[in-house]
């Protein structure tokens, strides 16, 4: 019990998924002008980082392994990650249109955010079992959800300041990304 | 042959990747804290872009336009498996240097994006122009900015000592929030640039 702890807090602190490790800052840059269509993308990042992971862990685990067909991980994982965005866009459409409409459009903007893709690789490489793949992943969209939503918070107060000319749109919001990573940064040390 | 000269070079300057078009940025803040590593990374993009440009582009009239994109990231992922089994092969310190960027080239959104854009529009010499000119573009920049990184935050280049021995390094640039801030600065660097060739223009209209 005490391990999977470890695991979450080192997962979305220390190394924070978009601060430290830079995966899936398309979105982190792109989504976060403001707070609700942050929150939206938080959502949906969440659901479809725990689905995809269990799913292409069982895949590489009972398909691949059994096989020994593991080089083709690249291929087969993508083909089912982008798979399963779809079948979740139109099981939701179907069965639940509330959420769907809340998250609706940031789907589809989910098969190319790389911590989906990353995540995956990542609980195959790092060989974890199916628990720590499911905690692993829940952290990981946890630690994305709360850099995401932090960062839209402090960009929607830039309308407020006055920002130079040239430094507008992304230069600064990469920079205060940079300040947040230099934030958690201090983290690291935590765990392992 | 005008044509190819002008495709392979609007990689270079007009519509450099990364720069230009804030895309494949996650490969472009990870890799560039050593330039060899950039470089690395850089050529395995540019055999990737290849591959994907130069097959979608030859088999643009057989694929049918309702399934393309599954089509063509299956087409990206199998070169990207052929980088991935290369480098672990002959260049093992590399790779595992480069970890888990090489199998996310998949996710690049640059090496889908010039196929929707250009390879599934053009014809194959075309295509390989630009996907050479777009990879070498890439490469560049991130060789440009892992430079930065390396020169000011360790003093070194490609390993080797540049700056003179009494230099302590500026540790941040190469640490994971300094990657952000440097990227952040060029992107302003660039936008200073770019305002300041249109105000020569617009002088010159005026004139």
């Amino acid at each position: 019990m005490n391990n999977y702890i470890l695991m979450m807090v080192t997962a979305i602190f220390a190394n924070n998924i978009l601060l430290v490790r830079f995966l899936g800052n398309c979105p982190f840059v792109g989504v976060s002008t403001n707070l609700d269509s942050a929150i939206g993308m938080s959502g949906a990042a969440l659901f479809v980082n725990v689905l995809s992971s269990c799913i292409t862990w069982m895949v590489y685990t009972f398909i691949l392994v059994p096989l020994e067909l593991e080089y083709l991980k690249t291929v087969a994982f993508i083909l089912v990650i982008a798979a399963l965005v779809q079948l979740v866009e139109i099981i939701l459409q179907k069965v639940a249109p509330a959420l769907y409409r809340s998250l609706g459009i940031y789907l589809p903007l989910i098969t190319t955010n790389c911590m989906i893709f990353g995540v995956a690789v990542l609980n195959v490489q790092q060989k974890h079992t199916f628990m720590q793949t499911l905690v692993y992943s829940i952290a990981t969209a946890i630690g994305f959800d709360l850099a995401l939503i932090i960062l839209a918070g402090i960009r929607e107060r830039f309308s407020l300041g006055r920002i130079p000319t040239l430094f507008q749109g992304f230069p600064v919001a990469l920079i205060t990304a940079g300040l947040m990573g230099l934030c958690f940064y201090g983290f690291v040390g935590i765990g392992q | 042959m005008a044509r190819f000269i002008q495709e392979f070079t609007k990689g270079l300057w007009k519509e450099v990747p990364p720069f230009r078009f804030v895309l494949g940025l996650c490969p472009t803040l990870a890799v560039t804290g050593h330039v060899s590593s950039a470089l690395g990374l850089g050529c395995g993009v540019i055999f990737v872009l290849l591959v994907s440009n130069s097959l979608i582009a030859t088999f643009r009239n057989f694929i049918p336009s309702k399934i393309r994109v599954p089509v063509f990231i299956v087409i990206i992922a199998s070169a990207v498996t052929i980088v991935e089994l290369t480098m672990e092969a002959y260049f093992y310190s590399l790779y595992r240097v480069l970890g888990i960027w090489i199998p996310l080239i998949v996710v690049n959104c640059l090496i889908l994006g010039r196929a929707e854009a250009f390879a599934r529009k053009n014809n194959i010499i075309l295509s390989i122009a630009d996907g050479l000119g777009m990879g070498l573009g890439y490469t560049l920049s991130l060789m440009f900015l892992a430079s930065f990184r390396e020169i000011i935050g360790a003093g070194t280049w490609f390993g080797i000592r540049v700056m003179p021995a009494s230099y302590i390094g500026f540790e941040l640039l190469q640490r994971p929030p300094g990657a952000f801030i440097c990227l952040g600065l060029i992107l302003a660097a660039m936008n200073f640039i770019s305002m300041r060739m249109e105000k020569k223009e617009t002088h010159a209209c005026a004139r």
